[in-house]
């Protein structure tokens, strides 16, 4: 998975490319909290839904978080077009 | 021993800190931190010089940031600082306030949390949503925020809180209950007869009264009225000043009776300094009478707006007063308001400003 440089500067340490074992992006992200205490609020709000300005793709297609991840499958976290 | 002074900015691009010597003559800004993002306040706890700052950011959700060192670090949480699932999540944390330990934030939507690890994992306080007028509560310009919040000096259990646009809200134990305490404020975007409700006013800022905790002010988006009972009832100290209409509101460190305001032109007027030339206004006698405070401030084309939490004094004598503008400007006078310079010219909006004295 690739995540955003955004995101990654606020976890020291937190590398842009890794790889997780996970089912669905629910899951993913699990493991991103779990490795990096905190990066699940930065990714999703208590709705629970992925945050408004964020996009995940997985192989081309926006998810949600009850998405499922196939084996090997190619997922990119990027930061939507926002502020001012 | 020496001491130097802290001036705490949040900005709409990270939070900035203004720092100088107890002359306050000379300074030097340093920033931005946080990531740059959207800091809407910024404060510290004075007994151990901690920093702390409420924010939001529009892709990554809400956060307290912290700081051990006086601004060099930064880390950031928001454990727990969330609503339950299928109401509207939390966009912003807006205020911040410490009282012995403990660290309590107000955010958008309006709600109020506490932290007792010092901002590490927080606990709503839900009380205030339970509160009966919780539904009929309308957003202000800047949203349904809780931007006011004010803590009893000795009482662990009172807590004042101020959210635009459903007015001043008072606990008596811990944030359980609520009572809403408006009573003489106006409401003059209601129906004529239904200026003077219960709840629903547009607060702006409340603050209180050093050394007498019954006696608040409250700067509110229809008129500037002071309170003697703890906001159970306010009466207008508007006369004097040049408009009723304005967003901050700052008290003196030691004396109850002085108070500094930054009045607009209006809130249909476009909202920048009366006749575009900027001043202060202070009173020495809790509101009865008013004086404007221009040395040193612009007095042509000062288009800009002071928002509600972007004025703050400092504990020495005697007391600076600071305040920040829509524009980016931060002035500074040492001398209680007389004389003013200005610190910087070029940040980003400036959406609050806090002090901090440290031995140098």
């Amino acid at each position: 998975m690739r995540l955003p440089g955004g995101l990654v500067d606020l976890f020291p340490g937190a590398p842009r490319r890794l790889e997780v074992p996970a089912a669905s992006v629910d899951e993913m992200v699990d493991r991103l909290d779990e490795l990096f205490p905190g990066m699940r609020d930065r990714l999703c709000d208590s709705t629970p839904a992925v945050r408004r300005h964020i996009n995940i793709f997985i192989d081309g297609e926006r998810a949600r978080l009850g998405t499922p991840l196939s084996p090997g499958c190619e997922v990119f976290v990027l930061t939507a077009i926002s502020g001012g | 021993m020496a001491r130097k002074i802290l001036v705490l900015l949040g900005t709409k691009k990270g939070t900035f800190i203004a720092e100088s010597d107890e002359a306050r003559r000379d300074w030097k800004l340093r920033g931005p931190y946080c990531e740059t993002w959207p800091m809407n306040h910024v404060m510290a706890d004075p007994s151990t010089g901690t920093i702390f700052g409420g924010g939001g950011n529009e892709w990554f959700g809400p956060a307290v940031w912290k700081s051990h060192d006086l601004g060099e670090t930064w880390s950031h949480s928001s454990e727990g600082l969330a609503y339950e699932a299928g109401v509207e999540p939390i966009k912003a944390v807006w205020s911040l306030a410490t009282r012995d330990g403990a660290l309590y934030a107000g955010v958008q939507p309006a709600g109020l949390f506490r932290s007792d690890d010092n901002g590490k994992t927080w606990q709503h306080l839900d009380g205030l949503q339970k509160h009966p007028s919780r539904p009929h509560w309308n957003p202000g310009g800047a949203g349904l925020i809780l931007h006011s919040l004010v803590l009893h000096p000795e009482d662990d259990g009172q807590v004042w809180v101020g959210i635009s646009a459903a007015g001043v809200f008072h606990t008596a134990d811990g944030g359980a209950t609520w009572e809403p305490r408006n009573r003489g404020t106006r409401a003059d975007f209601f129906p004529e007869g239904q200026n003077y409700p219960e709840f629903g006013q547009c607060v702006h800022c409340l603050v209180m009264a050093p050394g007498e905790p019954d006696t608040m002010y409250q700067q509110n988006h229809c008129g500037m009225y002071r309170s003697k009972d703890g906001g159970r009832s306010w009466e207008s100290i508007e006369s004097g000043l040049p408009s009723s209409f304005g967003f901050p509101a700052a008290a003196h460190p030691r004396d109850p009776s002085t108070l500094f305001l930054v009045p607009l032109n209006g809130d249909s007027a476009g909202r920048y300094m009366p006749d575009a030339k900027a001043a202060v206004w202070r009173t020495r006698d809790g509101g009865s009478t008013w004086q404007a405070m221009r040395e040193g401030l612009p007095q042509e084309n000062a288009y800009f707006g002071v928002l509600r939490q972007a004025m703050a004094t400092d504990r020495l004598e005697p007391a600076g007063v600071y305040f920040g503008t829509g524009g980016g400007a931060l002035f500074a006078s040492a001398d209680e308001g007389e004389s003013w310079i200005e610190v910087a010219a070029h940040l980003p909006a400036i959406s609050s400003v806090e002090t901090l004295v440290v031995d140098a």
